[in-house]
């Protein structure tokens, strides 16, 4: 039993991880029947990028809400929407990405199966961050609001065009489960696949490729990581600016100079790394002084 | 003792957080609540890469 509470702290991200996908997505009898939940609680906005056709859902994407509202013939902007996103990215910021989000989980475990080479980044990664603000602007604001039908109603081009998460947590299981979808896929559905593909190889390489270049909702919660109430800071008295946060950082971040970088996911490696124990959790004191009782400065949690 | 810096971020973080309570109040009153509700219990054709 203490080794098993051991392990779940020195690997609680994880556990996190599969507990909160397991919470939102636990609706078994859509597992079952191949249907989806339609109840009440689906009107409210999940933080991570989690598909609201995924069988087993009990809430909506917050991206794929967005779309849409833009794209409904009523409404030309979202106030429901923004208002959860800027709550969850006031409160958390890209937290989220690091502990909640199911296809980050998804991107973690792959990444932790053997590879003949590991890498942090793609090449060209200092532009291709930035891809995902224009995925964000153009694929989930412009496109439903701009491109509509001749009754006024636009595409959740994100969703219909590149979303993964929605490829693997909806319509897998859902074209599995149902004969009639099965019949009805086509080119559309092959493309999405094989952009799931090409991810999820590129998962066993790189890590977590889709957040830092597609998601658009990391994206948003990006703005927020340097005022969230959650954030890091570091005590410039004990950093001696080794770099060792760098190098473990699988986000490629100089923890020293930007604790709250936007890319940063809030993994917390860099804080059980630190020898001198300079990056802390703002609200807490720094490990060094208290690293003789501090059992949190060797565990998962940051 | 807290900076002007970090007196400047909460700020706008309870700034932010008392817009986006406003926003969803607002949304909701709006009826944007209910159209999330609608397109979330169907099964969104475009997202499981039916068109």
């Amino acid at each position: 039993m203490k080794k098993l509470m051991r392990n779940i702290k020195e690997h609680a991200r994880i556990w996190v991880q599969i507990v909160f996908a397991a919470v939102s997505n636990g609706y078994l009898y859509g597992y079952m029947t191949g249907q989806i939940y339609r109840g009440p609680l689906k009107a409210a906005c999940m933080p991570g990028l989690n598909c609201y056709s995924c069988p087993g859902a009990l809430g909506s994407c917050p991206i794929g809400s967005l779309q849409a509202v833009l794209g409904s013939r009523n409404y030309r902007f979202s106030f429901y929407v923004l208002g959860f996103l800027m709550l969850f990215g006031s409160l958390f910021g890209r937290l989220i990405c690091g502990w909640l989000c199911p296809f980050g989980l998804v991107q973690d475990l792959l990444y932790k199966i053997p590879f003949f080479k590991k890498r942090k980044n793609l090449p060209g990664h200092k532009v291709l961050v930035w891809v995902k603000y224009v995925i964000l602007v153009v694929f989930v604001i412009l496109l439903p609001l701009l491109v509509v039908d001749f009754i006024g109603q636009g595409s959740p081009w994100f969703c219909k065009y590149i979303c993964p998460s929605g490829t693997l947590g909806a319509g897998i299981p859902l074209l599995a489960m149902n004969e009639s979808l099965r019949d009805a896929a086509g080119a559309l559905f092959l493309w999405k696949s094989g952009i799931l593909l090409v991810l999820l190889l590129l998962c066993l390489m790189v890590y977590r490729p889709f957040c830092k270049y597609i998601c658009p909702l990391g994206a948003v919660y990006s703005l927020f990581n340097p005022v969230a109430v959650y954030r890091y800071q570091v005590d410039e008295e004990h950093c001696t600016k080794c770099g060792k946060c760098q190098r473990v950082c699988k986000m490629d971040i100089k923890v020293w100079e930007q604790p709250n970088h936007r890319e940063c996911i809030r993994c917390g490696d860099c804080i059980k790394n630190c020898p001198e124990h300079a990056i802390m959790r703002v609200g807490k004191t720094s490990g060094k002084k208290t690293n003789s009782t501090d059992s949190s400065a060797s565990s998962d949690i940051p | 003792m807290r900076t002007g810096k970090e007196r400047q971020t909460g700020w706008i973080r309870t700034g932010l957080l008392g817009v986006a309570a406003l926003c969803i109040v607002i949304g909701a009153v709006r009826g944007e609540a209910q159209e999330v509700l609608v397109k979330a219990v169907n099964i969104c054709l475009e997202c499981i890469g039916i068109g």
